[in-house]
């Protein structure tokens, strides 16, 4: 009989072993602990806003909070019963109990009804500036990339484009005030908000376009150029269709992520409360871009922070975030379906 | 130094039918003698501060093909892409000395404009470079880039040049599938299809066969063979036995100067240069 043979490959306890272990341990716990933090943050938005955006009995959606205007909160007892209304169905209320006029009520603003012009104005904001950073990044993202020679000149712009993206919101919206509001005279305006969004998305969607202009193969442009194919021809025909995926994706989630900076639009667009819709009591077409909106992230700060807070605000706080985590939600989601599409359609 | 030869005069002529070739336009065009189309005149050619050309002078004939060979980094691929000014797309190039002229029109002049230019030279690259469109697509970006609409006109362009690239029979039932759907030898003759679509003058081959197999190179070559009856054809080569195979002359470049020009059987069998000699032995290189 044979001894088995001697293993060599036995595994040696020793210091270098228990520091893998603790390494590996420590990265793990780390990564978890992000995990943990996202859970929480979301876990505790999206509980406490169902509450106020889902309702127990049927449609189990709360209409009135996506469709109405938000109003003030009269809480009073009648007839020993609590009643919680909103200013005009509290008013109906008066009108139909006579005897309730004179009733002790407590009013709590902006915690009846809903966020619908925030939504609204919300959408607004994100559409035009979205168009706007859109236009003049790419226009100049092709401009870097397809036109310009390397100088002194582009590495400067190169330079200013990463300061750009450096800036804290609160600076473009002072700026965007400065220039927009005040010196132009745009006043508060979704003009200005536009603009002001636009001009911070701009460095995002620069850099975005010009990644994917790079990912086009050389041999795209050469091909068409050796053809006969001008430039714009062959920008046109050979290049944008192929970085336009890349392109769009980066852009929209950059702009979904600057839409929800309250900083920028404080100064610019938002109004704590306006009883018009844009689309209400214009006499002009040229007065929807120089009207202020109500906007979500906006209406979160004032109702957390502008007026006294208690259980019916907290309803109306969390409920908007909510809201607003699902429409940046669909706007990111909206990016990657037509990535994909696109992608299908220019494929290489 | 191999500079002093001079490549273009002397050239021993191997068709019989060709007399002594004195370049000249007259009264030529009858004969079988060929034309001289592409006048390179003592070029000097810089990538910012570095000269990758010096002093570089040939006379390519019409509707022959002619082969540049040479080590990497010998400036053949340079001198091709100078004829459809291809270089000027990267900063900082020049052409410092010298002029190129094709049909007597210096191609630097003021009043050429490089699309123009590039209609009438077209070019086939190493790597090939289909677009991610349709075969026909394919065929037909360069004429629709001119404003060509009439569909008819289109579909005979589109069996015109891939029975010209000898593609037609491989491909005619899938015209409307995309290009990149097609092997490497056939994207290459893709390629070549769509660029003899524009009817150029010249085609220029930057190493046409450099990614293919053995059997997609010799359609390439047989190719080549048929399209020099319409079109002249310039071709850089690594491959010697190609240079060999499908040329009519040889140019043999070394650090950036012609070092030999000649009839494609004198460079093989009969170089003036030991320079040459040795490289198309397989010596060095």
């Amino acid at each position: 009989m044979d001894a088995p043979p001697e293993n060599h490959f036995r595994s040696r306890p020793g210091a270098i072993r228990a520091w893998e272990n603790v390494l590996h341990w420590l990265f793990r716990g780390a990564t978890y602990l992000v995990l943990l933090c996202g859970g929480l943050v979301f876990g505790q938005i999206v509980w406490r806003g169902a509450q106020t955006v889902f309702t127990t009995r049927a449609p189990f959606v709360n209409v009135a909070f996506f469709t109405e205007a938000p109003e003030s909160l009269h809480v009073f007892e009648y007839q020993g019963q609590k009643q919680e209304l909103g200013d005009r169905a509290f008013n109906a209320f008066k009108v139909a109990h006579p005897d309730a006029k004179d009733v002790k009520d407590e009013s709590y603003v902006y915690s009846a009804g809903g966020i619908f012009p925030c939504i609204v104005g919300t959408v607004l904001l994100v559409a035009g500036s979205m168009a706007i950073a859109l236009f003049l990044g790419v226009s100049s993202a092709i401009y870097l990339n397809e036109y310009a020679h390397d100088s002194a000149l582009v590495r400067f712009i190169r330079l200013a484009i990463l300061n750009l993206a450096g800036v804290p919101s609160i600076v473009f919206g002072l700026f965007g005030f400065g220039m927009f509001v005040i010196f132009f005279g745009w006043n508060v305006s979704l003009i200005a908000g536009w603009f002001t969004l636009a001009f911070m998305v701009l460095p995002v969607v620069i850099t975005a376009s010009e990644e994917s202009l790079k990912a086009v193969p050389k041999g795209f442009r050469e091909g068409s150029l050796a053809l006969g194919a001008t430039k714009w021809q062959t920008i046109r025909q050979n290049v944008l269709p192929y970085a336009l995926p890349g392109i769009l994706t980066s852009s929209i989630l950059g702009i979904a992520r600057v839409a929800g900076e309250t900083a920028p639009i404080m100064f610019t667009a938002a109004y704590v409360v306006r009883d018009k819709l844009p689309w209400e009591g214009l006499t002009k077409a040229s007065d929807f871009f120089f009207q202020g909106v109500m906007a979500l992230p906006y209406h979160i700060y004032v109702v957390s922070s502008k007026i006294p807070q208690n259980e019916y605000t907290a309803r109306v706080q969390y409920g908007t975030a909510f809201v607003f985590l699902l429409l940046v939600a669909l706007i990111a989601s909206a990016s990657i379906v037509l990535r994909s599409r696109l992608r299908n359609r220019y494929k290489w | 130094m191999p500079a002093a030869i001079s490549p273009t005069m002397e050239r021993p002529s191997a068709q019989p039918t060709a007399p002594a070739l004195a370049v000249s336009a007259a009264g030529t065009a009858a004969s079988a003698a060929a034309r001289t189309i592409i006048d390179i005149d003592h070029v000097d050619f810089f990538y910012g501060p570095s000269q990758a050309l010096h002093d570089v002078s040939l006379k390519l004939d019409e509707k022959k093909v002619t082969a540049f060979i040479g080590p990497s980094g010998c400036g053949k691929s340079t001198l091709l892409r100078c004829l459809n000014r291809m270089n000027d797309l990267i900063d900082g190039t020049r052409v410092a000395k010298g002029s190129i002229k094709i049909r007597g029109v210096d191609i630097h002049g003021p009043q050429v404009d490089v699309i123009e230019l590039r209609k009438r030279v077209g070019m086939v690259f190493q790597k090939s470079n289909p677009f991610p469109k349709s075969i026909y697509d394919n065929i037909t970006y360069g004429l629709r880039l001119q404003g060509v609409k009439d569909k008819s006109r289109l579909d005979a362009v589109v069996e015109k040049s891939l029975r010209g690239a000898a593609l037609w029979d491989e491909v005619k039932d899938r015209l409307h599938t995309s290009g990149l759907g097609l092997s490497g030898g056939q994207q290459q003759r893709l390629c070549i299809a769509r660029a003899i679509a524009v009817e150029p003058d010249i085609i220029l081959m930057d190493e046409p066969c450099s990614a293919l197999d053995p059997i997609s190179t010799s359609k390439v070559e047989e190719l080549i063979h048929e399209l020099k009856k319409q079109f002249t054809i310039v071709i850089v080569t690594h491959n010697m036995q190609q240079a060999a195979r499908c040329s009519d002359q040889t140019a043999f470049f070394y650090l950036g100067r012609l070092v030999e020009f000649a009839d494609t059987r004198t460079i093989f069998m009969n170089p003036a240069n030991p320079q040459t000699e040795a490289y198309v032995s397989g010596r060095f290189g």
